[in-house]
């Protein structure tokens, strides 16, 4: 044993960090005490079960993944309710909100982001919320007995979520979206039309290309103005129109940053010893809000910090998997037509069934999957290698050849698996 | 037992062709009906092929013509006939007896057949009433008149089995009459019978034959003008029967070897080889109990009559007629063409065997007590629809058939029902190519309701009965015909008040003054009451008091109907048929039947077995003449003469000679885009018979491409809108084949197939391998699907997916497997089906023979049971063991 132990801290206690943990453990640790800081008050949790917790489908004790006495008996230290406020390059410590130094030998920051709060009249006024923490779902869950109607704002991936959380609630949802297809980023037209009248047939109003101008009340939000004069009723308001990942910090560190905390490909920022991981990294200019990238990322960072140089994150494709409010999704690469490219497409509308190849050049460049996910990984993997593809059969379309064309029948369960980070 | 009461077996005929098989219709209480073949009945002992075997799937009432219609409205029987009777009348009046003519069929009874023969040629008084049985083998009557004095068919079918050898001449019968196919096999096992086929395509008829000619068409009177001289030159000649019993050998010999007397010359110009003429020729010399089975081969021609002679010519030469095992022996198309001949329902024959000479017109004009009698004969089928397109008839009622399909240059036969000032139809089905045409539509009974007689080609006589009642309105010919008479003011000689009655008046006049003058003589029943007419078991005529048990054969002692009593040789003049093929049109075009369809479909179209053997209409091609006209196996094929053009898949085999195509005479606007292949063929006759030339038309040919094709699969039938497009009946779905060029999408099929109603649709397209499917349902499930694909090799098996229709509720995980044509397990994609008795498709064969080391058609019997039931299949077991 050598007297002098390394500190590893790191500063956040989001979904990244507790995969690290758990990489940092499973590689030995590197020789180093490990102490993490958080600002919520909880231990570990997982915030894609943020939904299910909002509609009261699920409680705090199920979504928390890594209590106090996982830390304790792993013997890392958790310093929750613990902001820092500082970093010093120079003196290699942070400096917490109560002025309180920690020095450290490596600093991995994994802060996430934070949600966009248009600046729109009434934005702050009682009962508008974005959406992120257990205490923001705390907060809406205390309105929601004397309330009647809530708006989302923002029809993406979140921004549903937190409309089926309300929804199941009893309340009347309406979403209003900016543009015409509901999670843009995943979906096409025509799924986000599918999508529209499942969430539809659940009783949740869906407005598309309705521009929010302002919000309005007397103390409490009783509406909410869009840009043709409609105006909704609302007594809860959510926005979830995009987060942006939390770079100040690391700014004032002196660190470099452009959408994120610009980072190699070990995940290690521009001042050596200081890493970045999640939402708030920027890989070879790219920043990920979903959950698989952000874990091989983890990974890398504990394998190098390990002692493993051959430790490397190339980056992900931009493929999602996921489940928005019981139905599955998968999307991947360029999935929507352009010129030149071709189409391969199945569409059962009455069983909420769609998948889409997009092909250019005879490489399969894009993929969408609604309903059933089964085949998604043969196609991020075909257009994660582009190839050049001999003989494209539309038999494509149902998945790997060899593999069953049984189609996995969409279950509409509860427990969202979902994992956005 | 109680539910004896429920059920009834019935015997009858079946309604097919001429062999005339006798069957046992079985109804259920779910009037299902049930098919058997009566071993009993002299002409089948129990065989059925497989048309006749699904019988019972042909009787539903779709697209039965339930009521009578005038002018498109449902009308009263009462209104109906009197605007018929009216019409007919008016227009009699105005533009006398010749402007008006029936075209009857040999689909009618003889009872029916009767009254309209007498209704037109004995009370309206003309002989406009002529047959389809002229399309069929009024070249083999005309040929027997000729040379017998009578219309006398003199063989029967033990013959075929007592014979040494047989020639099969332009008949593919193991197609076509495929029980007196297999009773020649059966017997061949004991008495080695030789089996030549005279034939220019390869037919599954010749597969067991032990001698094949594929004689160049048109060329038969050459090569039985070949076989005469062939006989007088090598002293064959049986000169004693050709001295007492024949006259005219002279002139007939002279001209045979004038015209074919060198064995190379022939096989040179009927495109044979020498030694294959040579074997056929000395088998004959050598063969005492030959026969020489001809059919529409000979038949359809414009020197028909002359190459009926050619033939009996041979049988005179040889003495070789009128003794068991032997003779010139024509074989009909149709379940009563011969009772149509014995009432006299052709235009060139009076009644009862009996022609125009001022002798039989005043015996039967007293006979009947007709008021005013035809005294020539009237317009033969082709004149007849000519001088109706020419205005000269313009009021014709058509019976019992389709002669929008079925007569040459059908295109000038729209024309002429179009321009028709009055047209009346009297038929079971709804919708065929001539009903659109009609003023007036009377809903006859089908077969199963109706009863009678029908004579076959042996000339027996036998009882088609009843056994379902009568859908809708409907009634029997007879009826129709005889209320008619009434209304047009002829009650004295209709007053009919059975089928019975009928024929007894039938009977009478077969042996009215006949004193064994004429052969058609059924005196023997002018008598029988009601009951014996219900239980007239089969019998062969003449019958009547020298022979009150029937005939077996005819043209027995020597002793013909002629007036000295002798056979007549014919002298031939082989002629080739009328039009030759040239630059514009090089190939020349055959037509005739498929083994599991009859000719316009309107019955074998609706039973889902007969439809799977051969799913479309087609072209058949050799691979030479398809590499040179640029044909492609499987595509479309366009094919035209002067007269018109069809689109059909192309079939590329050897089976064809080069230069020929033959396509299928099935097919009509009800069941394909432009697949009338009538349309195309020319319209010359034979000068004498009037017989058109269906088997020799000059056409061009040349590929269609289509940019896409496809099938649709859909429980309601529709009317699809596509450049080309055929139907077919499956278990529970009707299915669609069709291509176009024009750009498609789901809009497209929706105003195109499915005429713009909307459904639940499930959508899958590709456009890098341009294929398109979908599929749609309903409250109630699934209603269809279509595929699409720009090769049609890229479409998936329809054998499985057709499977899904069995059930409406579809699991949606099978939607997606019927979206990707998914074959769960290849049992249930047995492929074409070959065996349509037990469903045995030709997948299911050949992986059997190859599986097996010594496989023959009894073992594919015993395991797979294909063959085993009707037979009709067995031929082509025989080429797929080949094949494998």
């Amino acid at each position: 044993m050598t007297a002098t132990r390394k500190n590893l801290l790191i500063i956040g206690n989001g979904m990244t960090t507790t995969r690290f943990l758990e990489q940092m453990i499973k590689h030995g640790k590197g020789g180093y005490d490990i102490s993490v800081f958080g600002d919520e008050p909880h231990a570990g949790y997982n915030r894609i079960l943020l939904s299910p917790l909002l509609s009261g489908e699920q409680q705090l004790e199920d979504i928390i993944t890594h209590p106090q006495d996982w830390y304790r008996d792993n013997d890392i230290k958790l310093f929750t309710q613990t902001r820092i406020n500082a970093i010093d390059t120079a003196a290699k410590t942070v400096t917490d909100a109560s002025g309180k130094t920690y020095p450290f030998d490596a600093l991995v920051i994994a802060i996430g982001s934070q949600p966009y709060l248009p600046d729109l009249p009434g934005n702050m006024l009682d009962g508008v919320f974005t959406y992120r923490t257990i205490d923001d779902v705390n907060a809406m869950q205390d309105l929601i007995p004397g309330a009647r109607h809530a708006v989302v704002i923002g029809g993406g991936l979140l921004g549903l979520e937190v409309a089926h959380g309300l929804n199941t609630q009893g309340l009347d949802v309406t979403v209003c979206h900016r543009g015409p297809v509901l999670m843009e980023r995943q979906l096409d037209i025509i799924s986000s039309g599918y999508l529209q009248t499942s969430l539809e047939s659940r009783g949740i109003v869906i407005r598309t290309e309705a521009n929010t101008v302002g919000l309005a009340g007397d103390g409490n939000v009783n509406k909410v103005i869009l840009d043709d004069g409609t105006e909704l009723a609302a007594d809860i308001v959510v926005f979830a129109v995009g987060i942006r990942p939390s770079i100040e910090l690391a700014m004032a560190a002196g660190l470099d940053c452009d959408k994120g905390i610009v980072v190699n490909d070990q995940m290690q920022g521009s001042v050596p010893g200081i890493a970045a991981l999640g939402e708030c990294a920027q890989h070879r200019g790219q920043t990920y809000g979903l959950v698989a990238p952000l874990y091989e990322q983890a990974e890398v960072c504990a394998r190098y910090l390990c002692g493993d140089n051959n430790a490397s994150y190339h980056g992900s494709v931009l493929a999602t998997s996921l489940k928005v409010t019981g139905i599955k999704l998968f999307s991947a690469g360029q999935f929507n037509e352009e010129k030149g490219c071709q189409v391969m497409q199945l569409k059962d509308p009455y069983n909420f069934l769609y998948r889409k190849l997009v092909f250019r050049q005879r490489q399969l460049v894009g993929a969408l999957l609604l309903g059933d996910v089964t085949a998604a990984s043969w196609y991020r993997d075909l257009i994660e290698a582009g190839e050049v593809l001999e003989h494209i059969s539309e038999q494509m379309i149902y998945g790997e050849p060899g593999a069953s064309k049984q189609v996995v029948e969409p279950v509409q369960d509860a427990m969202a698996d979902a994992n956005h980070a | 037992m109680p539910e004896a009461q429920d059920t009834c077996s019935v015997k009858t005929t079946c309604p097919y062709c001429g062999v005339g098989c006798g069957v046992i219709a079985t109804k259920d209480t779910g009037n299902n009906v049930t098919i058997k073949g009566d071993s009993k009945h002299p002409a089948n002992l129990g065989r059925l092929c497989s048309k006749g075997s699904a019988l019972g799937e042909t009787v539903d009432l779709d697209n039965r013509l339930l009521t009578p219609v005038v002018d498109n409205q449902q009308v009263s029987w009462d209104e109906a006939l009197n605007t018929v009777a009216q019409r007919f009348k008016t227009t009699i009046e105005q533009h006398g007896p010749e402007s008006v003519a029936f075209y009857v069929s040999g689909q009618l009874l003889t009872e029916d057949y009767y009254v309209a023969n007498k209704l037109m040629k004995g009370f309206i008084g003309t002989a406009n009433i002529d047959t389809n049985s002229r399309l069929c083998m009024s070249s083999a009557v005309a040929g027997h008149k000729r040379a017998f004095g009578t219309d006398t068919v003199g063989p029967c079918y033990e013959d075929l089995e007592q014979a040494d050898a047989i020639a099969i001449i332009g008949s593919n019968f193991a197609w076509c009459h495929p029980v007196l196919y297999q009773r020649i096999e059966a017997a061949r096992k004991k008495n080695k019978t030789r089996v030549i086929v005279i034939d220019p395509r390869r037919t599954h008829s010749c597969d067991s034959a032990d001698l094949h000619l594929a004689i160049k068409p048109g060329t038969d009177g050459i090569l039985f003008n070949g076989l005469l001289s062939f006989l007088m030159k090598n002293d064959c000649l049986d000169k004693c029967f050709i001295d007492q019993h024949t006259e005219g050998f002279e002139q007939a010999i002279d001209m045979a070897m004038s015209s074919a007397s060198d064995i190379d010359m022939v096989a040179h110009r009927c495109d044979l080889n020498v030694k294959d003429v040579t074997e056929f020729y000395t088998l004959f010399a050598n063969t005492e109990k030959f026969i020489s089975f001809f059919s529409m081969g000979i038949n359809q021609s414009s020197s028909g009559v002359d190459k009926v002679n050619a033939i009996i010519n041979t049988h005179l030469a040889t003495g070789r007629i009128g003794r068991p095992g032997m003779g010139a022996f024509s074989i009909t198309g149709q379940p009563n063409a011969m009772g149509g001949r014995e009432v006299g329902g052709l235009a060139s024959t009076l009644a009862a065997h009996m022609d125009f000479t001022d002798a039989d017109i005043s015996r039967v004009q007293r006979f009947w007590n007709s008021p005013l009698i035809a005294s020539k004969e009237g317009l033969k089928a082709v004149d007849l629809f000519h001088n109706v397109r020419e205005g000269k008839i313009k009021a014709l009622w058509i019976m019992a058939t389709n002669p929008a399909v079925s007569i040459p240059n059908a295109g000038a036969v729209d024309e002429a029902m179009k321009k028709c000032d009055f047209v009346v139809v009297s038929d079971c089905t709804r919708q065929t190519d001539t009903t659109r045409y009609a003023d007036v539509l009377l809903p006859a009974q089908a077969w199963g309701e109706k009863s009678g007689t029908v004579t076959n080609s042996e000339r027996r006589i036998s009882r088609q009965r009843s056994f379902l009642p009568a859908a809708g309105d409907a009634m029997p010919d007879w009826w129709i015909i005889c209320k008619v008479a009434e209304r047009m003011g002829f009650k004295d000689g209709f007053g009919f008040s059975s089928e019975a009655a009928i024929f007894r008046e039938h009977a009478a006049l077969s042996g009215f003054e006949n004193e064994g003058q004429r052969d058609f003589d059924i005196s023997g029943l002018a008598d029988i009451d009601d009951v014996e007419y219900e239980l007239l078991p089969p019998m062969q005529w003449p019958i009547n008091r020298d022979n009150p048990k029937g005939t077996q054969r005819l043209l027995q002692n020597g002793r013909f109907y002629t007036m000295s009593g002798k056979a007549r040789f014919v002298p031939v003049q082989p002629r080739l048929p009328v039009e030759t093929t040239g630059v514009r049109f090089p190939l020349v075009l055959n037509t005739g039947r498929v083994r599991d369809q009859w000719h316009t479909m309107t019955r074998t179209a609706k039973s889902q077995r007969l439809s799977r053997h051969i799913r479309e209409p087609f072209v058949q091609c050799h691979p030479k003449t398809a590499r040179a006209h640029g044909l492609v196996h499987g595509q479309l094929t366009h094919i035209e003469s002067k007269w018109g053009s069809v689109l059909v898949r192309t079939d590329i085999t050897e089976r064809q000679r080069k230069g020929e195509l033959f396509i299928p005479l099935h097919w009509n606007d009800q069941y394909s885009a432009r697949a009338r292949v009538d349309a195309v063929v020319n319209p010359h006759v034979d000068p004498i018979s009037g017989q058109p030339e269906f088997k020799h038309t000059p056409v061009m040919a040349k590929p269609v491409l289509h940019s896409w094709f496809g099938f649709m699969l859909s429980r309601k039938e529709y009317k699809l809108d596509c450049t080309y497009w055929t139907k077919l009946r499956e278990a529970d779905n009707w299915r669609y084949e069709f291509s176009d060029s024009e750009a498609h999408d789901l809009a497209w099929f929706k105003k195109h197939l499915l005429n713009g109603r909307d459904y639940e649709w499930v959508e899958f397209t590709d456009e890098i391998n341009e294929v398109n499917r979908y599929l749609w349902f309903d409250e109630s499930g699934l209603q269809g699907c279509v595929f699409t694909a720009a090769e049609y090799e890229k479409l998936p098996s329809r054998e499985w997916l057709s499977t899904q229709f069995t059930e409406f509720e579809l699991p949606w995980k099978h939607r997606v497997r019927m979206l990707a044509g998914e074959n769960d397990s290849n049992k249930t994609d047995c492929g074409e089906v070959i065996c349509s008795c037990f469903n045995v498709g030709k997948k299911t064969i050949l992986e059997f023979i190859r599986n097996s080391t010594s496989a023959n058609v009894e073992e594919i019997g015993e395991q797979l049971r294909a063959g085993t039931n009707c037979g009709s299949c067995r031929p082509e077991l025989k080429c797929l063991i080949k094949e494998a």
